[in-house]
């Protein structure tokens, strides 16, 4: 009876905690379309793809923003991927034992690094190269901007998707490896017929992943990123993502549309992030059930 | 050619161990283990658990060295070239493998399977040549009749004993000179285990087969020769009907009774 007791109360204590979790999360998307209603009601759809953020004439539109973060992301993105790729397939199976360990165990403390870190560090070394590079180029040496934005943001998802592919690969059954050693394949030949194609869903579910932090990286990606609420109209512009326009923005924001704009653009980073890793999510629970 | 000749000298050996020693992380699994295996033979290697066998046959195709902290010393000629010094890649191609559990590539179909052996290696196939391969890997496994209408599917769908005899396809395909059988039924039904002991007897015309079983009665079945491990040594070596009625070694014989797994 008192064990019984105290099982149904644990129950509730943790179901209701974890329904506290999904309310909150509710909760703040309800915030965001709250705030945001009076900028929805200005412009309606139009917000999404108004080309021209200007607080001082108070018009706002948000796809300079899209347009950044997207850019930056994906680009981050494809930086990334051989990368991560590449030293996920190392750590899983080329990699001795003694070595794999304290890599791997490397690698997930750069994910740990604070991003304000990357940032500076970006600062002070990424843009003296990346304008190294625009005037050979013969472009604006601005140092900052998309292409800078995009390299920071490649640097700070790789430990994600390098080891999160690496799990994937370490979950690959040995009995199938042996099965592929035993016809006479060398070990690439094993990773590239057995382990890659085993693994590819839980690896495109990682960068799905990754892409979902990159999209959301605020503080490194303000830093370097230029902040220019303009159209970009090269690779090399200045530029602004969804999240470094809001905590740029946001504390100088005087007027209430402003403000309510750069709500919005918050609910858009909410939703688009969120859609994102359900994807993933998805993606991951259908290679489990498989 | 004397130095082939088996135990019954009408015989040739294809496989002549010498003096094998297996270790994992320096403690040894197979002790100075010396024997001949005879071509176009099925031999079967027995013992209680934890004797070796499995140990023993990996080395056969230089498996054993894959586990980490595994080593190998001695030498196994296979006709007369010691394996140990040859590309453990090119050894694998002429030793093919059947393991305890059914382990087709979840992610080929059945035909992908069955030539997986050339497109791991990137070995390109004419359509013809690649269909022929399958069809005569599938038959001779005997399992084509079963298959033949979904060979686009996925091996994962069949059941377990044809997964097995998929695998068996899949190492037939690759034309092996030895197959090698880690108890190749021990995770199967008892129908489709005697499918596969008829498959094994028919096997023997066109390769050496060497199978670890814990089944007495299975050997007696299916093997000409049978080697008896003990602790990492082997026993006793000769025919089958030899060991089975008259064995020398009392170890051997208390196996037979049942005295030990
Ligand atoms: N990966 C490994 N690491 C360390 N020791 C091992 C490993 N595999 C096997 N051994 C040891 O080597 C010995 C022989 O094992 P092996 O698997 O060859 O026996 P077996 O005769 O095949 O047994 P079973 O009939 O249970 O399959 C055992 O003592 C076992 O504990
Ligand atoms: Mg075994």
């Amino acid at each position: 009876m008192r064990a019984q007791d105290a099982d149904r109360l644990f129950y509730y204590l943790c179901g209701g905690l974890a329904l506290g979790l999904i309310l909150l999360v509710i909760g703040i998307g309800l915030t965001l379309l709250w705030g945001s209603l009076p900028s929805i009601k200005a412009f309606g759809f139009k917000f999404l793809w108004g080309k021209v953020w200007d607080p001082v004439n108070e018009e706002f539109g948000a796809l300079p923003f899209i347009v950044g973060t997207l850019i930056t992301s994906f680009l981050a993105l494809i930086i990334t991927f051989p990368f991560a790729i590449s030293s996920g397939i190392f750590l899983a199976e080329y990699a001795p034992p003694r070595i794999a360990g304290p890599l791997s165990a490397l690698i997930e403390l750069l994910a740990g690094i604070p991003s304000v870190i990357y940032g500076l560090w970006a600062l002070f070394y990424l843009v003296p190269v990346v304008r190294w590079f625009e005037m050979r180029l013969g472009a604006p040496p601005f140092g900052l901007g998309l292409p800078t934005a995009s390299l920071v943001l490649a640097i700070m998802i790789l430990p994600y998707a390098a080891s999160i592919t690496r799990e994937v690969l370490k979950m690959v059954p040995q009995e199938l490896k042996e099965a592929a050693y035993g016809l006479g394949a060398t070990r690439w030949e094993v990773i590239r017929g057995v382990c890659l194609p085993y693994a590819s869903s839980g690896i495109v579910a990682g960068l799905v992943l990754s892409l979902g932090r990159a999209l959301g990286e605020t503080m490194a990606v303000t830093m370097v990123i230029g902040n220019r609420s303009e159209m970009p109209t090269s690779f090399w512009d200045l530029a602004n993502t969804m999240a470094s326009v809001i905590a740029n923005e946001f504390t100088e924001a005087s007027k209430d549309i402003h403000l309510a704009a750069l709500i919005e653009v918050g609910l858009l980073l909410f939703v688009i992030t969120l859609l994102v890793n359900i994807l993933a999510r998805m993606v991951i629970i259908r290679l489990k059930v498989k | 050619m004397a130095a082939r000749t088996v135990t019954d000298p009408k015989e040739l050996a294809i496989f002549e161990v010498r003096d094998l020693w297996a270790y994992y992380n320096e403690k040894p699994a197979i002790r100075k283990v010396s024997l001949k295996i005879p071509e176009k033979k099925i031999t079967a290697i027995m013992g209680p658990s934890g004797c070796g066998k499995t140990t023993f046959i990996r080395c056969l195709n230089r498996l054993h060295e894959l586990t980490p902290g595994a080593s190998i010393k001695g030498e196994i000629l296979l006709r007369d070239k010691n394996i140990l010094e040859m590309d453990p890649v090119l050894v694998r191609r002429k030793i093919g493998m059947v393991f305890q559990r059914p382990n087709p590539f979840p992610t080929m179909t059945i035909y992908d399977n069955v030539i997986a052996g050339y497109k791991l290696l990137g070995v390109r196939l004419k359509r013809e040549e690649a269909d022929r391969i399958v069809e005569e890997a599938l038959r001779k496994a005997a399992l084509w009749d079963e298959v033949k209408d979904s060979l686009h599917k996925r091996g994962t769908y069949l059941s377990g004993g044809q997964q097995q005899r998929l695998c068996i396809a899949r190492a037939l395909a690759v034309k092996p000179e030895v197959l090698l059988m880690d108890e190749p039924t021990s995770a199967l039904d008892p129908k489709s285990t005697a499918k596969i002991e008829e498959l094994i007897v028919e096997l023997k015309r066109s390769v050496t087969i060497v199978i670890v079983t814990h089944n007495i009665a299975q050997a007696g079945r299916v093997a000409d020769y049978t080697a008896f491990f003990y602790l990492g040594e082997l026993v006793e070596f000769g025919p089958t009907s030899e060991i089975f009625t008259v064995p020398k070694d009392p170890r051997t014989e208390e196996f037979l009774k049942g005295k030990f797994g």
